[in-house]
């Protein structure tokens, strides 16, 4: 079997088998690659689109299925005059071929078997690896006590909602809350504003039960939060982060 | 510089497999200027198309420069004190 094992490094033609239109802004692909090797939730892949005169460009998208899945699954923002996120979100077809590498990365990750409660902090599209975590957390039995905290603009940002919903109910050990920044209808229950000291020392855990906290999403976000948590008690080598540069409207 | 455009190392993770054998993002890198001790991927990286340069979180210190042209990849590590790798055999 060792040879059939490939270096994550290497380029693969992947293929579209199913897109899956999320919200107005970001849309699901699912790939099917020749190889693949097991994932951990949390870890990304490389995708490379070449034009025809030779020019490549490359971007890094997180993997948003847990590695029980088949197949795998990124889930895209569409930023508007970017070069490759509007050609995934909204030209890209079921057939169409990939270029992609992977899985990359071990430090942003987390498996069933770690200790701790968790708090995975999501802004935007900064969900998506911790999607894979709270999707590995269902599907592996995980009794670990998992709080979400999830921060879009609109309801209608929220990406994954019905399944977040659905895990929330069906997972004992998992719990969701979402705030909006940018308005909220009528009857909303959840937070309405950005996050804050008191958001997250509300849904977070205390110190002292030593959580492993997960923050993801636009590199603002990400920092803003990151140092609440510092602020709180929380311990540096607990906190960990992806920063997903300017991009992933929180 | 920009400092939306700040990234972790987690993002150079596949830049750094494409040169060591091992995933590197969990390799523990020593600041020569402060000697704070960090995991690869929670360096910070700027953006760059010079080049990718990983950054102490404590101090700023460049700590692991990559350059990568044509045929090479140069790689300038003069800023840290030690780098610790220990090879995960499931990780990628
Ligand atoms: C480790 C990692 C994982 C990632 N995972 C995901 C993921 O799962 N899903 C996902 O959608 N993205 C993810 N990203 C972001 C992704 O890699 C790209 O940066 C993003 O898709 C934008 O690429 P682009 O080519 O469309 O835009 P670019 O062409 O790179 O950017 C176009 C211009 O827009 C600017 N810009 C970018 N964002 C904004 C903004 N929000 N508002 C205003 N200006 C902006 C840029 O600075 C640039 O000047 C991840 C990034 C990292 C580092
Ligand atoms: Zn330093």
């Amino acid at each position: 079997m060792a040879n059939r094992l490939v270096s994550p490094i290497v380029w693969q033609r992947a293929t579209v088998i199913e897109t899956v239109r999320e919200t107005p802004q970001a849309r699901s692909l699912m790939l099917a690659l020749p190889h693949w090797q097991r994932h951990r939730a949390g870890q990304h892949v490389e995708v490379r689109l070449t034009v025809e005169d030779g020019y490549q460009a490359q971007r890094s998208y997180s993997i948003a299925s847990p590695p029980e899945a088949p197949y795998l699954m990124l889930t895209v923002e569409r930023i508007a005059e970017g070069e490759v996120s509007p050609y995934l979100v909204d030209v890209v077809q079921e057939g169409d071929q990939l270029e992609v590498r992977g899985p990359i990365g071990g430090y942003f990750t987390w498996q069933a078997s770690q200790s701790g409660p968790l708090l995975l902090v999501a802004g935007g599209s900064g969900i998506v690896p911790l999607m894979a975590m709270a999707r590995h957390h269902a599907l592996a039995g995980s009794t670990t006590p998992a709080h979400l905290l999830y921060s879009a603009r609109q309801v209608d940002n929220i990406i994954y909602h019905a399944e977040l919903e659905q895990l929330a109910t069906e997972d004992q050990a998992f719990a969701v809350f979402y705030t909006l920044t940018r308005g909220a209808p009528p009857g909303w229950a959840g937070f309405q504003r950005r996050i804050d000291l008191d958001m997250l020392e509300d849904v977070g855990w205390p110190p002292a039960q030593h959580p492993l906290i997960y923050i993801c999403g636009p590199t603002p976000l990400v920092e803003a939060v990151a140092t609440m948590a510092l602020h709180l008690g929380h311990a540096q080598g607990r906190i960990k982060t992806e920063r997903f540069g300017p991009t992933g409207g929180s | 510089m920009d400092a939306s455009r700040r990234l972790d190392g987690n993002a150079a993770a596949g830049l750094l497999r494409e040169i060591f054998c091992w995933e590197m993002t969990s390799a523990a890198v020593t600041c020569g200027n402060c000697g704070a001790t960090n995991a690869v991927g929670a360096l910070i990286i700027y953006a760059s198309p010079m080049g990718t340069v990983l950054r102490c979180p404590a101090c700023e210190q460049p700590l692991v420069r990559v350059v990568r042209t044509s045929n090479d990849y140069w790689l300038d590590i003069s800023g840290a004190r030690c780098i610790q790798v220990t090879p995960d055999t499931a990780a990628t």
